[in-house]
């Protein structure tokens, strides 16, 4: 079928800690082509606002035909979004974007603050060995809804959950180990994971953002900078939208 | 009346089958869009400019919103002519419509190489940018004075095999004077406003909301000023007028044609909605039908 905006109708609305959202909506014809790692748009209700702002997808139900969002209030937009509730309508673009390359190699999927969200999908579809590492800065949210598909490691920079330190320092401490990264999160954190993945001689995929305006790769926005030239920009330029979001993390510069 | 309506409209000597264009970086060369949208319903399509060489474009972030609209500092990013006339133009010339291709530059040279490659190209129109506000060489410094723009327009026309449009900046304090100015130099036609620069600030990063500092302001905000200008321009000069800056809807691209635009971009809008360009078109076909207009000459410039 491909991308398409849909006015999508809210099935429910949840909070999970302070300022982050957990919304579910109906959308059967973007929940039956998407895939972990990809991210909708979605638009507000303000008509003096016009960008959309872009969400991973935290869950896809195909039965059902919804779409699980969970974000965090930052700005006018999400705080609009978070007070939608169930009947409410909204407008979304998708699904936008390319998911999580997934293999059956042994799997660590990484995950930090609101880039947790889109790991539980892919945990989800992940039909392998596989550990999770959740990095939060204190409150901690999704993390036992993960433990329905993989054993749960997790860091806090208080200490409070799991290690005090970000996910690298979890991955140490508890020993975990696999033959391929997937995550998101920071770019701070990506970067430190990039790093460790190039140490270990390991596969990793990151996925990335970037303010963003189309969302489908037209307006060249929202691009990372990449190792060796695109073919499609011919600089070393690529579209996290359009390209991405997920990238091998040895392809771009962080 | 018969329901037969005529929306095809005259560019320099080039049809289009309606007023409906996109505005030059908000649709790519069409192929993303054309997964929401046939190409072939445009009247014209507007590439991204293009310049002789690849350029980068700016650091990020390159965007941010602002109330009724965005600012830009894409700086311009294009794969550059060579790639752009193998991909991109084939692309487009598998669907039914107009191509226009928007060429960039940082200099004289720059433009006139690019106009050259262009020359055995299978395109209809080309828009010269001398408008972009967003990169530090060039482009803009040709579109403030109106000696420069003279210049640029005579040396690209000198060169150009298709007819061509030169892009008004509307950061000028006269914009009439430009206009007047490409007229001279033998613009083919004018199309206006590109962005108006812009600042924002980030107060919780304490920094330029945009990396460049500065960005072009878009969107339904500056329609009114686009309106005005078109409507200046089209009481200064005889060229036919491509009319942009904020339209996204019906009535929106209505106002640019009733105060003399030819033709009429849509911009930003494609952000808000992909659907948007489409929409218009019918809308207007509409508008006629309710208003027994036969023919949309009939609305061009009949707001003196």
């Amino acid at each position: 079928m491909g991308k398409l905006k849909m006015t999508a109708k809210v099935v429910s609305q949840e909070t999970l800690a302070t300022d982050v959202y957990s919304l579910v909506l109906e959308a059967p014809e973007i929940a039956s082509q998407a895939i972990a790692g990809q991210f909708v748009s979605v638009y507000t209700h303000d008509g003096s606002k016009m960008l959309p702002r872009p969400i991973s997808l935290c869950g896809i139900d195909r039965e059902a035909g919804t779409l699980r969002l969970v974000y965090r209030v930052v700005g006018f937009g999400t705080k609009e979004f978070s007070q939608l509730e169930a009947g409410d309508s909204v407008d979304i673009l998708g699904p936008l974007g390319n998911g999580f390359m997934k293999s059956d190699k042994k799997a660590i999927l990484i995950g930090g603050g609101i880039g947790i969200p889109p790991m539980l999908q892919l945990a989800k579809e992940l039909d392998c060995e596989k550990s999770v590492v959740l990095g939060y800065r204190d409150e901690i949210f999704l993390n036992e809804e993960f433990e329905s598909y993989a054993q749960v490691y997790m860091s806090s920079e208080d200490g409070q959950h799991g290690v005090k330190g970000n996910v690298i320092d979890a991955i140490k401490e508890y020993g975990v180990d696999g033959e391929v990264i997937y995550a998101c999160g920071p770019t701070p954190m990506l970067r430190g994971i990039k790093a460790y993945a190039m140490e270990k001689g390991i596969e990793c995929q990151i996925s990335m953002e970037e303010k963003m305006a189309c969302g489908v790769g037209a307006c060249l926005a929202c691009v990372c900078k990449t190792k060796d030239i695109d073919e499609h920009s011919q600089v070393h330029n690529r579209r996290i939208c359009k390209d991405g979001p997920v990238f091998y993390a040895e392809e771009v510069e962080l | 009346m018969s329901d037969k309506i005529n929306m095809s409209v005259d560019i320099a000597g080039v049809t289009l089958k309606n007023p409906i264009t996109v505005a030059s970086g908000t649709f790519g060369s069409g192929m993303e869009y054309s997964e929401f949208v046939d190409l072939s319903q445009l009247g014209a399509v507007t590439t991204k400019g293009v310049a002789n060489i690849p350029w980068p474009g700016n650091p990020t972030p390159r965007i941010a919103e602002t109330c009724g609209g965005m600012m830009n500092a894409i700086g311009l990013q294009n794969p550059g002519i060579d790639v752009f006339k193998k991909r991109d133009i084939p692309f487009l010339r598998d669907y039914d419509t107009k191509i226009i291709v928007n060429v960039c530059g940082k200099s004289k040279e720059d433009y006139v190489d690019c106009v050259e490659k262009l020359g055995d190209c299978d395109v209809d129109l080309l828009e010269i940018n001398v408008s972009c506000p967003n990169v530090k060489e060039g482009g803009i410094a040709f579109g403030q004075q109106p000696d420069a723009l003279y210049d640029i327009t005579k040396a690209v026309k000198a060169v150009a095999k298709q007819p061509i449009i030169m892009k008004l900046s509307p950061n000028v304090t006269d914009i009439t004077e430009m206009a007047r100015a490409a007229e001279a130099g033998g613009a083919d036609a004018v199309s206006l406003i590109n962005t108006l620069t812009g600042m924002k600030i980030d107060v919780n990063r304490r920094t330029f909301a945009v990396a460049n500092k500065t960005a072009g302001v878009s969107g339904p905000a500056i329609h009114p000023i686009a309106v005005r200008m078109v409507y200046q321009v089209a009481n200064a000069i005889k060229l036919p007028i491509i009319g942009m800056g904020g339209v996204a809807t019906t009535e929106d691209a209505l106002e640019m044609i009733m105060v003399g635009a030819s033709a009429v971009a849509v911009g930003t809008a494609n952000f808000h909605n992909p659907y948007a360009t489409v929409e218009i078109i019918k809308g207007i076909e509409e508008y006629m039908k309710k208003n027994s207009i036969s023919d949309i000459h009939e609305l061009i410039g009949c707001v003196k």
